[in-house]
């Protein structure tokens, strides 16, 4: 496809994007040509979501050009680029749901009668005659609130081809959507191409790379790594280019002797977002759950360890049923969870380091039902000397902290009572190096002491380096389970995909 | 084995800090000084008994206002509810001629009520200012329909909780402090008191920690109740009647005492010798328009400016606390 045309509608060459100590982009280069599907593809943190702020005029880069029906584009904002013709899709969609389709679309450029006033009747005709080119099979006049999330994405669709785009980014189009709507979707991208509309399709799924693209550019570590039609790639060359690197040195789990099943999970399901989870985890093992972002490795834990419902399937503890469906009970039976967020649900932000450790376990320090300040205090201090956690006091309020020390404090919480499963999920995003090991050696040294650890991570490293065993899941089920020697980046990466 | 507490290092203090920890006092004494030079009669034992005895009712409901807003909660009910749970009270001393059981009721009452607004919140989760603002509207819808109207007279020995005193001072001041004492106890040396200021603070983190965030707001809400019934006794106690059209512009009174004080409107702080210091703020304010024959209505405006500022400065500082750390 990409030899007929003399031209290509977007080109970036050789683009170096930096941050403060790390280069996020080193050398991107490509090349979409109108009427294409051009899929991007690279694992979670290649440097996919800068390389479209580059594109959108969010980010400017430091060296290389981004060239546009062959002219060079400097700096501008996102409203200039969108004008020029090209828009952007994002994964996190902000619809105004109490407003109706037309409204949506032509939010902020509404056509108008009298300078002022909205010209109601041309733009909800306008509107109608754009959906109906478009196919779509909802009305200009409905309200968004009654739409789904796929209608959203159709209406954002529409939004870009009233503004005449010749370029659409589609940054994970999927990851929220079922299957009958994927189809529409891709109906839809086939009538784009018809229509000379090239669009840049980020994602990771194996399956619609293949069916959707035309041409393929695979990066990894901000760097371009191939690119050509998609007919000179299979699954296996994708995949091995996108992950294939050595893996860094990082702390590699000691052989701890494996005990007893602590926790087993019998075809867990909740509505909508897994189904048929079964796994266990053993005293002194570490079990990684590997997968894609929306495969439903959090929603498992949530509901395990009951900050969301399950609808089906059994808990067992030591062998013996559990009902587990709040927080309270999760705890009672022994099963304490770091969540991904760290801000929304790790810590209290405006209180001190010391109560933030204790947060979990206030009730061990009130004897008489007055909180024993000294005891406090000293089991406080042995946690912060335990785990090197960096601070100036304990009364150092807990959001001055850096990710990792606060990471560090969350791990405390949780450590300061009785635990026999701690389930950490991406424990080590958004950390520096050094914590990041810190608190690997801390893990393998819970699991020496008979903790049973369950830990959802993104990271290949971290996974292939820490876990006894990995669970991988995808689309809500659980895919695979591998032992530690039969663990590779492409094992995992098949799995998932 | 390398100490990881650097303990003396110089630590960086902003304004946010300093205006944190004693800002109110700060505000409190400057007024203070600045009133006993605009009038002669402010610095007299009678005057400031005076000045003590009328925050009184509004700084208990502030208590309990306190709790309410560091949990993230609102109440606006007060109003009504010094009134209904106040005649209440009272028609319980007429009925019984027993000032304890006439307490005993209002509290219960105020306890009862409390429990109700916290269930509407939490379980059927309707935003507690709508919920405030219903209970306000019905509350006085009903005491007004139970007491037809009229004032409730002939309360006997209730009046001496409002109008007794031991020694020079006066019971209700004495009732203060003492709930002054208990509340501060409640807020900082108890498991429910850390669990309040989590719950207001990252209500997510708090149930991700293990605590029961519903059932600790509904606490908070009757813990509320009981505080306010027994500002409404000691108010219908001072006037010997119960009065069921009394208690408009009390919810604001004391707000503005907690926020003056130091509670954050988004929760997650504040702490009630801020809310006393903020109620004498206002109070000392109020005397001093009054000492000077300043119009009433003035007193309005300048209530409804202080609240305002007190809320800019605290959006101020929490800026200036966060910005100074930094690193």
């Amino acid at each position: 496809m990409g030899e007929n045309k003399e031209r290509y509608v977007l080109e970036m060459r050789d683009i170096v994007k930096l941050f403060p100590g790390v280069r996020a982009l080193d050398g991107m280069n490509l090349q979409v040509s109108p009427g294409s599907v051009h899929v991007i593809a690279g694992e979670n943190g290649a440097g996919k979501s800068t390389l479209m702020k580059i594109i959108n005029g969010d980010y400017s880069a430091e060296e290389g050009q981004v060239v546009y029906n062959g002219k060079i584009l400097g700096k501008r904002t996102i409203q200039e680029t969108i004008q020029m013709g090209i828009s952007m899709i994002h994964q996190e969609l902000n619809p105004i749901r109490q407003m109706t389709v037309a409204e949506n679309i032509y939010i902020g450029r509404e056509p108008q009668s009298l300078k002022g006033f909205v010209n109601y009747k041309k733009m909800y005709a306008d509107t109608q005659m754009l959906l109906d080119k478009l196919e779509m099979s909802f009305k200009a006049e409905e309200k968004l609130e009654m739409l789904s999330i796929a209608a959203f994405q159709q209406i954002e669709i529409a939004k870009a081809i009233s503004r005449n785009a010749s370029v659409i980014i589609m940054d994970e189009p999927t990851s929220a959507i079922s299957d009958t709507e994927i189809e529409v979707l891709f109906k839809q991208i086939t009538l784009l191409k018809k229509q000379g509309v090239a669009i840049i399709y980020i994602t990771h799924k194996m399956d619609e790379i293949f069916r959707i693209a035309d041409d393929i550019t695979i990066i990894r570590d901000g760097k371009w790594i191939s690119s050509g039609p998609i007919g000179e790639y299979d699954q296996d060359k994708v995949i091995s280019l996108m992950v294939g690197r050595t893996i860094t040195n990082i702390f590699p789990k000691i052989d701890v002797p494996i005990g007893d099943v602590v926790l087993e999970v019998k075809n867990l399901k909740q509505y909508g977002r897994f189904r048929d989870i079964s796994f266990q985890v053993r005293k002194g093992e570490i079990l990684g759950f590997s997968g894609l972002v929306g495969a439903g490795r959090s929603e498992v834990m949530r509901a395990v360890f009951g900050l969301a419902p399950y609808h089906d399937g059994e808990i067992y503890m030591n062998g013996k049923k559990v009902e587990i469906h709040s927080s309270q009970e999760a705890i009672a039976n022994g099963i304490a969870m770091a969540s991904e967020d760290r801000r929304a649900e790790g810590i209290i932000p405006g209180r001190s380091t010391r109560e933030n450790i204790t947060l979990a376990n206030i009730r061990s320090f009130a004897g008489k039902g007055l909180i024993n300040g000294k005891k406090e205090k000293k089991e406080v201090q042995r946690m912060i000397e335990l785990l090197r956690i960096k601070v100036s006091s304990q009364e150092q309020l807990i959001k001055n902290l850096s990710g990792g020390n606060q990471q560090k404090v969350i791990l405390a919480k949780w450590l300061l009572g009785k635990l026999d499963v701690l389930i950490l999920d991406e424990p080590t995003r958004g950390i520096d190096v050094g914590s990041k090991s810190e608190i690997h050696s801390l893990m393998c040294e819970l699991a020496k002491q008979g903790l049973a650890i369950i830990m959802i991570s993104s990271e290949m490293p971290e996974l292939l380096g820490m876990s006894d065993r990995i669970v991988v899941m995808r689309e809500g089920t659980i895919r695979g389970e591998l032992k530690r020697d039969e663990a590779s980046q492409e094992t995992i990466m098949k799995l998932a995909t | 084995m390398n100490n990881p507490i650097k303990a003396s290092r110089a630590k960086k203090v902003s304004l946010g800090d300093i205006y944190s920890k004693y800002g109110v006092m700060m505000i409190l004494a400057v007024i203070f000084i600045v009133a006993s030079f605009l009038s002669k009669n402010f610095l007299t034992q009678a005057n400031l008994t005076n000045v003590l005895r009328q925050i009184v009712v509004i700084t208990i409901i502030g208590f309990g206002g306190t709790f309410i807003l560091i949990s993230a909660q609102i109440n606006i009910a007060y109003d009504a509810l010094i009134a209904a749970i106040g005649c209440l009270s009272c028609i319980t001393m007429v009925k019984t001629d027993n000032v304890f059981l006439a307490v005993v009721a209002g509290v219960v009452i105020g306890a009862f009520i409390g429990l109700v607004y916290g269930f509407l919140v939490t379980f059927f989760n309707i935003p507690a200012f709508i919920v405030g603002l219903a209970i306000n509207t019905i509350a006085r819808g009903a005491i007004l329909m139970i007491t037809g109207g009229r004032n409730v007279s002939k309360l006997g020995n209730f009046s001496i909780i409002g109008q007794g005193y031991i020694g020079p001072v006066p019971i209700p001041v004495i009732i203060m402090f003492v709930l002054l004492v208990i509340c501060w106890i409640i807020l900082n040396k108890t498991c429910f008191g850390r669990h309040v200021f989590a719950v207001g603070g990252n209500p997510g983190a708090a149930e991700a920690s293990g605590i029961n965030v519903k059932s600790v707001i509904r606490r908070v809400y009757v813990l509320d109740g009981v505080l306010t019934a027994v500002a409404a006794i000691i108010f219908m106690s001072r006037l010997a009647s119960g009065q069921p059209s009394a208690g408009d512009g009390y919810a604001f009174d004391a707000i503005t005492a907690a926020v003056v004080g130091g509670a954050s409107i988004s929760g997650g702080s504040g702490n009630v010798i801020g809310t006393i210091i903020g109620a004498a703020i206002v109070g000392v304010i109020n005397n001093l328009m009054n000492l000077m024959n300043v119009n009433s209505y003035w007193q309005q405006i300048v209530k409804g400016i202080i609240i305002l500022l007190a809320v800019i400065i605290d959006v101020q500082t929490k800026k200036a606390t966060s910005k100074a750390k930094k690193d």
